[in-house]
Order: structure tokens, then sequence, then C-alpha cells
């Protein structure tokens, strides 16, 4: 699937509930617990992004010509927002990575989370994403 | 008994919807809101006041400059201060300490010298410190926590050494809410004459300072988290200090005369003011005492204490809550997290509720390497704060341990 069919696919299950951010911030949780961890042995210090009030670890790869991202995170609402963009930007080219808008994580009522004084790192994450897409395109 | 309603009407920010829930604001400990007489004290200044200070011939200046001066002396009353030259104004509690630590480090810290600090510290009061030491090959010690998080007053004594220069220690934990026993340290301090630096930045809010019976050497603290305006707050220097500490921040309004080969400096607090200083922040700062005065500082310590005790009892009964440094010997702060649980989820889900609390080290990362944790989530009162609004934050705690677990 393409980033977009991907975050069309995650707007409709977020527009199930609507006006309940109990139930999104739920199903938030749930993702996490599908969110591809990262080797135990990966866990180094330069993999942890920076800017993230808990400890996030992502390792980027280029298999196939596509790039694959594993993470992990101490704090669940943030393992799940990693498992959000996981979804969408593993097992695509690096170049549709790195063009990436993610407009879809202000349609979910995630915005919040993109405002650069939010200690989460939702910013941190894609940068970090995208240029390690792009030094892996190169 | 105070009237909660009427004090809550000074706090027309309190009256908002976060989320579609009321705002709950617990997190007094980092700023806490501002009276509308503060408010109007800033605003009335710039509409009616605002002009340079000292030295102006004009009616205007005269004016601004009283009513700087004046809120010198309102703020040197409140602490009871002999002489109203040992206020002096500074951008806050970080300011003063960098401004005492580079002052000493002009003459009286000398290569290997000393500093004895406690675990819980602030980082702003162990910075100035340190890159002092680093660059003097000098030497913090500290003093370790108990079990129970409280100082371990015993071991200070063998801390102590004949290069011991300074005792700086912070009257209530930031983090914890823990109210540190001053006479223990004084006693010792005193005995072995070395001087002491008090941060109050968590205590002024909530507790009365006699600064004459407290009788320190320096005593530094912030106005924004006593109910005044951010960007202000004050050093206090003992009689013999404002004479011997050098200026170390020298500028316009410091001194008496300049020439191109040497200055003289002022005398008093001016010596320790350069430029423009904050005028507003100052009148504002006057006003917040005004409010706390009006109110009562012990009606405010009784009413925070009403508050933790409270919270802390409602706390323990949830077996998921550890509450760290419980004693009852606390101001204002409780320190939690949820077993199993990052304080960064928790401290999201409250929002959502909007409850308003402070999540992490707490700008304390040597207190949570002792703790063994990543941080805390931390509610933190101040005068508005209701038994009410306790009773819902229990409920959705309860309710937020569910959703994470």
């Amino acid at each position: 699937m393409s980033i977009e069919e991907i975050e069309k696919e995650i707007i409709e299950e977020f527009e199930l509930f609507g006006d309940d951010w109990e139930g999104k911030y739920e199903h938030l949780i749930d993702l996490g617990k599908s969110l591809p961890i990262i080797k135990e042995d990966l866990k180094t210090d330069d993999r942890i992004i920076k800017g993230c009030q808990s400890r996030v670890w992502l390792n980027s790869e280029l298999i196939d010509g596509k790039m694959v991202y594993t993470a992990d995170a101490d704090a669940i609402i943030t393992k799940g927002m990693v498992a959000v963009l996981v979804r969408v930007l593993s097992n695509q080219k690096p170049e549709d990575v790195v063009k990436a808008d993610l407009k879809f994580i202000e349609v979910i009522g995630l915005k919040e989370h993109l405002s650069p004084t939010r200690a989460n790192g939702l910013v941190s994450m894609i940068n970090k994403m995208k240029t390690d897409a792009l030094s892996l395109c190169r | 008994m105070i009237d909660q309603n009427k004090i809550r009407e000074q706090f027309p920010i309190l009256n908002q919807k976060i989320n579609g829930y009321d705002l709950i604001y617990f997190d007094n400990g980092a700023t806490s809101q501002k009276p509308l007489t503060v408010i109007d004290s800033i605003s009335n200044y710039y509409k009616n006041s605002n002009s340079n200070i000292h030295r102006g011939v004009h009616t205007l200046s005269r004016t601004a400059t009283e009513l700087f001066e004046k809120s010198r002396k309102t703020i040197a009353n409140y602490f009871n201060v002999k002489n109203d030259q040992q206020i002096i104004f500074t951008a806050g509690t970080t300011d003063s300490i960098n401004l005492v630590a580079n002052g000493l480090a002009k003459n009286y810290l000398k290569r290997g010298d000393e500093i004895i600090l406690s675990t819980y510290e602030h980082h702003s009061n162990i910075l100035p410190w340190q890159l002092w030491a680093e660059e003097n090959g000098g030497k913090l010690k500290v003093i370790p926590l108990l079990e129970d998080q409280s100082l371990d007053y015993v071991s200070l004594e063998k801390l102590i050494s004949d290069k011991t220069k300074l005792i700086a220690i912070t009257q209530v934990s930031n983090t914890l809410g823990l109210i540190t026993d001053l006479e223990k340290i004084k006693s010792i301090a005193q005995k072995n004459n070395i001087p002491v630096l008090l941060d109050g930045a968590q205590s002024a809010p909530h507790m009365a300072i006699d600064l004459q019976k407290l009788d320190v050497d320096f005593f530094v603290c912030s106005a924004h988290k006593m109910y005044g305006p951010t960007g202000i707050g004050l050093l206090y220097l003992s009689e013999k200090w404002l004479k011997e500490l050098p200026v170390s921040k020298p500028g316009g309004g410091t001194i008496k005369t300049v020439t191109f080969e040497k200055t003289e400096y002022a005398e008093g607090a001016l010596r320790f003011e350069p430029g423009t200083p904050h005028i507003a922040g100052a009148v504002g700062f006057a006003a917040a005492i005004d409010f706390i005065n009006e109110v009562g500082i012990q009606k405010i310590f009784d009413h925070e204490d009403e508050l933790v005790q409270y919270a802390q009892l409602k706390m323990t009964e949830i077996p998921e809550v550890i509450v760290y440094g419980k004693s009852a010997h606390k101001a204002g702060v409780i320190s939690f997290n949820v077993k199993g649980q990052h304080p960064f989820d928790v401290g999201t889900l409250l929002d959502k509720y909007g409850i308003a609390v402070r999540t992490g080290h707490h700008c304390t990362q040597p207190l949570m390497q002792c703790l063994t944790i990543q941080g805390t989530v931390r509610i933190s009162f101040a005068i508005y704060n209701t038994k009410q609004e306790i009773d819902f934050f229990i409920e959705k705690l309860k309710k937020v341990i569910t959703m994470l677990s």
C-alpha cells in the first residue's frame, strides 16, 4: 500500500471514535502493541531520539530498496505514536518517506502532539525517520 | 477559614475549559497564576507611570523611581529585612544564584575550595557552582538522602572540611516538597563559620519567611512562583555580604563615578542592578506581596498543607500509586508515579481531563538518578486550589490508571 492509502486507513480507524478522545487514546495505546520492536542490542544511546520526554529508540534500515523501521519507547502513548508513524512509513521507498506530508496526524486528532512545546518529540521522530531515509537513498 | 470564591474571582485565568473540562491548575510549583491586583498594577504602571528610573529630573521619572523603591520597601518589610538595600532585584532565582556565584568567584572562592549542596537541589543551584568548580579545580560535596528522601543531616558534618566555603541549599525541594531542616544546617554552618545560601524559590510561595530570624548569608527567590510576574526575583544579602560581595555584572546604574582608568561603584542595592531594571516587574512583585499579606501567609500555608495531606491520603489509597518523599513536613508539592507507567503517559492523559500537572525530572536529574527513576508526575498547590479539585483529580487518576493498564 502507498503512504496515502495507509494514512486513509488510519484516518478511517480513528473516525470511528468521533469525539470520544478516550477511545482514540485507548486505540493509540493498542496500536503501540503492534510496533515492530527494535532488537534489544540496538537500543543504544545513538539510536535514542532527542527531544522526547520518554525514551524512544529508532533503527532504520534499507532492505530491497525500502525503508524498514523498528522502534521502542518507554511511554505507551509515545509508543502508540511511533507505531502509527512506522505503520505509515515502513516498507516505503526512501524518497517517498522524505516527501510524505503526514497531514493525517492532524486529522486523527493528535495535532497537539506536533506542537514544538510538547515534550514528546513526535516532531523529532518524524525528522529522524526522514533524515535516515534521506541519508540511505543517497 | 478563607473565602475560596472571593480568592478565585481574583484569578480569571482559572475560569476556562480545557478539552471541555474545567481547568484544574496543579502546576503552581512551575509558576503560579496571577491575581487581578497584580495584573492591574503592571498595566497601571505602563498606563500612568512608565519612565526610566533614577537620575531623572522630570516628574514622571520621579514617580517611577518612587514606585520602584516603594516596591523594594514592601518586599523588604514582608521578609522582615532591616535595610531595604539588602533586597536586590534580579531576573529571578537563577539570576540571583549566578550573581552570588560570579561574585564569590572573584576573590572569596579559591582553587581547591569546596561547596556543599544537597541531593535534591534544582539544577539552577548546581550548575553555577559546578561551572565555577570545573574552571577552578573546586569540588562539590553532596548531602545524601535517607530512606524517606529527607536529608541525612548527620552526614553533613562529615562533609565539612577546612576547604568548605559555602553551603548552598534549598529550603523546599521543588520535586518532593520536603522542607529542609534549616536549623540543623545552620548550627553546623555557624559552628564551622561557613556562609549559607538559601534557595527560597519553592518555600517563599508557601511559608512565612523572616530573614532576620533565618539569619542566612544569601536568600534567593522568584516572584512568578508567588503570584507575581515572570522575569523578576530577588537576592537578599546579609549586611556583611552587601558590603563584601564583589560586582560581577557591571553596567549603567551601578556606579558613582566612571573614568576610563577606574570606576567607583555605588553602595547598596544599585551596585548589583545594572541596566534599566524590570520596573513594572518590581511593581507587580510588590502587588503580589500585598496579595499574600491580604490573605495571610499562614492561612496560605495551612490551606495548602490541608490540600497536601488530603491528596496524599487519597493517593495512598490507590495501590498503583507511589508517592515520593512521603512526609508530613511538606510545602505545597507532591511527586508520584504510577507503578509500571511512564510519567509522560499519566501527565498527557490528565491534561486531556483539564488537569495541568508537570512531568519529567523537574530540573533535578541528580535526584532522579538517586531515586533510580526517569521522572515523576508532580502536582503542586496554591491558595486557589480546592479539595473538590483534588477529588476530581483522584477520580480521573484512577481512570487514567485503568486506561494505561
